[in-house]
């Protein structure tokens, strides 16, 4: 071996506590990454894979009733592949054991089964015989959240019929990867569920003998899809369409999507932050050991050795730390990939799970990590090289402290002279103590933008259910009632208060752009629904025109003041111009509300509900619950306590894995930076220190110059870090923002000090750490050289 | 073998000895071979004298003088400063021990480089039970004028006289000086050994130095021998030269 590459082997191995600490926030840095677009990239092709091989539709439509022949007339529509013209239905069901009202769609299949689109993944049982109208498979998540399997029975409200079916089979399907009821915001297994039964059940429970009421299909490749929506849109109009919805669109898949799209946003915000650390460090550690090392390089020019070699032969110190670094990355990437992609396999249900990590990603992560530490390490290497060799004999100059250089030093003269060493020495390298501080600063703003989504979590719920949303349950009716409704459902048992508002599918146009949204009707005082400004004080609902989130008015480009095209899907599908009289701040959805006189007054109606709020004595729950199961009018009960529950229970364990690693990372980052800045010092005052303890200073009273100091950056890097968090919060929460969330900026006092006390615990760590090496300074030898 | 070593003829002090090393033996391991840093030296420092020790490079003068301020610890024998023995002190014992009774200078000034001249002092008076001011003690060695000065601002011989004015401001029983003089030219030399023997008159504190310079060995009231780990010889000077008079 060539003895140059001995002595970086020696400094490696010297270094070794400085080398790996700086490798294992590359480590990080790398392994986020790779997991994120491992993940994604797993997600994305399990996600296609199934689509493909149960041959997920590409367009979905539903109606209220149309013939079987306008199916016929769609499948002659250029592009279009194949068509499956299905019933579609809602129903109330009554599972033994469960009080509340569950909730489930029923979907048609032929019998016996014949697969087309969107075919069923049979997991157990069996499909249903012919002639066994009462058989049904369901989908697995919901079977087995209630313990059913094959042979167990429920009851349904078909059509304001009670039946009974009886469970054949359990499967899954690519249509219901996320399976989320009506109205609901993440998906609730026990309250929701899906059915699959013969066709010709559901055409004698819902009277659509030869019709449909929803259908799917599947393109050619190279099918014009705006085309055929148009055309699907306008086949469908006369029967009652609503609207066909592309795949993109899907509710299931937009959910499984825009996971993926938030794991790319992960890949893109977090590992910036490690690698500009490990870059950081890199130079630090580098530019020390030129330092020490001055005279060997003017040996090393002396004896003929160019720039380049010497730079090089320092580069190739860092290049071996991210060599490190980013081979433990991969590795932790690797698993913590497989691991995320089995979590949302799981959670997905997907039938078979591909971990494709692919080659770019790890190719990504080791070349940006390279990028980052050598363009830190640059500098160092390039001031080695730039030496000439008589300068690099001599010893470096000491540093300069003088009086008239910093008045600043005068604010010193009240401390003790530990302190003054300390502080002094802070002051005397301003970029590198900041620099370091904004380091530690890196792991309290990471923890805080983790720990932050609890709270606004939290402020979601929040501001959702309990300042928005004032009801107890919502009971969306199988179709439009007269107002006069509430007051049956006021005579229930257990019932306080009920509203009628009404949901109303349509479509918002300005110019070209134009948006798929429910108007949602509201009473004029409703008391159960209650919107707000941004100052927190009531929006009373104008008498006419619209109130559009603020959202939505941004993704119309619209503002109060202008008009926008409503289309409604539903009826005679009018098409009328209404002015946004206000716009209004809301976390969830992008919702649009009108007066309901006004909205009922679109549609030429009067005095119409398809939507009752309730307040409910929570004592009746039981004898409300079993009420509401035999009302044929009753669609789907959606109940706020359940809703919180399932938002906290999904959204919460999510985000508690990442917690997790968020905690884990930002305390390699700060045990990191700490420790390395803390080597540094003891190298560059390990004379100093040793003067002190033959001057006969203790181990702890020069440990406190040592720490001090970075007792001193830490504490510097908390206000830092705070703000930092707050920074990253802003960063995450406009890249995380969705059409459905939107993460609010709220971080609890307890986050930052939470966040602060985890990094300070971690940053004790490293001080222990070099703590110890000072018990074992060598006093002697100190003495014997000069530096 | 071992020489003896006597009271000081010309000391005026009660040949009251303030501290006295037996036996003592270091020993290092180098792999298969052993160094014999000292070899069974007995030495006694008594109140007030200054004693200069003298010897080839290698001789175990540092080793010994280590010893003695309670830097090291000796393989074999037994250091009693007054009526305390070092022996078995723990790191803590060993460190009150400098703290409260030892001055050191160096070769190497070992100056704190973010301190100025009377910092440097301060950083010793501040945990010294009776110190001199230390403006007083940069008095002492000539240096009134430079107390505000970084060591980047001064000489290498100012340097080493604020080393001496911080081993000395505490009022240390024993100062101990390995080759103060050895980076500096002997103008400079001269003016940094006048402030240890002014020291060492005024103060009365017990002085050990090492030097290589034979003609420093003038100035001392004993002068020590060494060779291969062992004192060889002991000299008394009846008449302390200043060190003005000294030249090389
Ligand atoms: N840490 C050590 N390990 C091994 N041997 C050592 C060590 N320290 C000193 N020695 C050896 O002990 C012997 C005495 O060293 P010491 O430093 O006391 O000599 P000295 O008389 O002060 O020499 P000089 O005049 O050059 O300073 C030498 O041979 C030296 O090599
Ligand atoms: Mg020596």
């Amino acid at each position: 071996m060539h003895p140059l590459n001995r002595k970086l082997w020696r400094d490696l191995y010297r270094l070794r506590g400085q080398a790996l600490a700086i490798a294992l926030i590359i480590a990080s840095g790398v392994a986020v990454l790779v997991m994120s677009l491992a993940a994604a990239q797993s997600l994305l092709n399990s996600a296609n894979a199934y689509y493909e091989r149960y041959r997920f539709a590409d367009v979905f439509a539903t109606v209220k009733r149309a013939p079987i022949s306008v199916a016929r007339r769609i499948a002659q529509i250029p592009g279009v592949q194949q068509v499956e013209p299905r019933i579609v239905e809602q129903a109330t069901l009554d599972i033994v054991g469960f009080e509340e009202p569950v909730v489930a769609s029923l979907v048609s299949i032929s019998v016996p089964y014949r697969p087309t689109l969107n075919r069923l993944v049979l997991r157990s049982g069996r499909f249903p015989e012919p002639g066994h109208n009462h058989e049904v498979v369901a989908g697995e998540a919901f079977a087995e959240a209630h313990s059913m399997h094959p042979g167990s029975t429920l009851q349904a409200l078909i059509n304001g019929r009670k039946q009974t079916l009886v469970v054949v089979g359990l499967a899954l399907s690519p249509e219901f990867v996320y399976a989320i009821g009506p109205g609901a915001l993440v998906p609730d297994s026990k309250r929701y569920g899906v059915l699959w039964m013969g066709r010709e059940a559901l055409e004698a429970g819902y009277d659509l003998d030869a019709a449909f009421n929803d259908i799917v299909l599947s393109l050619w490749h190279g099918a014009s899809l705006p085309s055929v929506l148009r055309e699907i849109d306008r086949l469908l109009r006369p029967y009652g369409g609503v609207g066909a919805v592309a795949r993109k669109d899907q509710i299931s898949n937009w959910f499984v999507m825009n996971e993926i799209t938030q794991l790319h946003n992960i890949a893109r915000i977090l590992p910036v932050i490690f690698l500009a650390v490990g870059a950081f460090l890199a130079n630090m550690i580098l530019a020390r050991l030129i330092a020490t090392e001055r005279s060997e390089i003017g040996l090393l020019k002396a004896f003929g050795y160019g720039d380049a070699a010497v730079a090089w032969h320092y580069a190739k110190l860092i290049v071996a730390m991210t060599a490190l670094g980013v081979l433990i990355g991969w590795v932790g990437g690797y698993w913590l990939g497989l691991w995320l992609t089995s979590v949302y396999a799981v959670f997905f249900r997907f039938p078979t799970l591909l971990y494709t990590p692919g080659s770019v990603a790890f190719a990504v992560a080791a070349l940006v990590s390279l990028v980052a530490t050598l363009s830190g390490g640059v500098g160092a290497a390039r001031r080695a090289a730039r030496l000439p060799p008589a300068e690099a004999m001599r010893p470096p100059e000491p540093p300069v402290f003088t009086r008239n250089q910093g008045a600043f030093y005068r604010f010193t003269d009240w401390l003790d002279q530990a302190s003054r060493i300390f502080l002094r020495q802070a002051l005397r390298w301003p970029l590198r103590s900041l620099l370091t501080s904004l380091g530690i600063g890196a792991a309290i703003g990471i923890l805080i933008s983790a720990l932050q989504w609890l709270d606004a979590i939290d402020r979601m719920v929040e501001a959702y259910y309990y300042e928005q949303q004032r009801q107890d349950a919502i009971v969306a009716l199988v179709g439009s009632e007269p107002d006069s409704i509430t007051g049956d459902f006021l005579r229930l048992p257990g019932v306080i208060a009920a509203e009628g508002h009404r949901f109303v599918a349509a479509r918002l146009h300005n110019g070209h752009l134009s948006q798929r949204e429910a108007l949602i009707g509201v009473p004029a005082g409703s008391q159960l629904e209650i919107l707000r400004d941004d100052s927190g004080s009531r929006i009373t609902i104008p008498p006419n025109g619209l109130l559009l989130s603020a959202k939505l008015a941004e993704m119309l480009d619209v503002s109060v003041g202008e008009h926008l095209r409503i289309e409604v899907l539903e009826g005679r599908h009018p098409v009328v111009s209404a002015p946004v009289v206000a716009l209004f701040d809301t976390l969830i959805g992008t919702p649009a509300y009108m007066h309901i006189d006004a909205l009922n007054e679109l549609l030429k109606e009067r005095n119409q509900t398809n939507a009752v709020f309730l307040l409910i004595d929570e004592h009746q729950h039981q004898r409300l619950f079993a009420r509401l199961k035999t009302i044929p009018a009753v669609g789907s009960v959606m109940l706020r306590d359940a809703a919180i529950q399932m938002f906290h229970e999904s959204v919460g364990e999510t985000i508690l894995i990442y917690v997790t690693f968020y905690t884990f990372f930002a305390c390699t980052l700060a045990i990191g930076v700490t420790y390395n800045a803390m080597r540094i010092a003891l190298s560059e005052r390990g004379r100093e220190l040793a003067t002190l303890r033959v001057l006969g200073f203790y181990t702890g009273e020069i440990s406190y110059v040592l720490l001090g100091e970075a007792a001193m950056l830490v504490v510097l890097a908390i206000p830092l870090g705070c703000l930092m968090g707050f920074g990253l919060t802003v960063i995450l929460a406009s890249a995380f923002e969705t059409e459905l969330f939107r993460i609010p900026l709220v971080v609890e006092p307890a986050t930052y000090a939470t966040a602060t006390v985890v990094v300070l615990i971690a940053t004790l760590i490293a001080g222990i750490l070099v703590h110890r090496r000072l018990a074992h300074l060598d006093l002697i030898a100190v003495l014997k050289t000069r530096e | 073998m071992v020489a003896q070593t006597s009271a000081p003829a010309s000391s005026a002090a009660e040949h009251r000895p303030t501290l006295i090393g037996s036996g003592l033996s270091k020993t290092y391991h180098a792999g298969e071979v052993a160094i014999h840093a000292l070899r069974q030296v007995d030495i006694t420092l008594y109140e007030a004298e200054l004693v200069v020790l003298l010897g080839p490079s290698g001789s175990g003068k540092s080793t010994l003088l280590n010893i003695l301020g309670g830097l090291d610890t000796p393989t074999a024998g037994e250091v009693r400063f007054r009526d305390h023995a070092l022996a078995g002190a723990s790191d803590t014992e060993l460190t009150r021990y400098r703290r409260d009774h030892v001055g050191f200078v160096f070769q190497f000034y070992n100056l704190i480089a973010s301190l100025t001249a009377a910092e440097n002092i301060a950083l010793v008076t501040e945990i010294a039970r009776a110190p001199l001011a230390p403006a007083e003690a940069l008095a002492t060695v000539g240096l009134a004028d430079r107390v505000d000065a970084f060591p980047a601002q001064l000489s290498g011989g100012e340097q080493q006289r604020v080393a001496i004015a911080r081993a000395i401001a505490k009022q240390p029983d024993i100062l101990l000086c390995d080759e103060p003089t050895g980076a500096l030219d002997s103008r400079t030399g001269v003016l940094v050994l006048e402030a240890i023997a002014q020291v060492n008159r005024d103060l009365g504190t017990t002085t050990a130095l090492i030097t290589h310079n034979a003609t420093i060995a003038d100035m001392a009231d004993r002068v020590l021998r060494f060779a291969d780990g062992r004192i060889v010889d002991v000299q008394e000077n009846a008449v302390r030269k200043a060190p003005g008079e000294l030249s090389w």
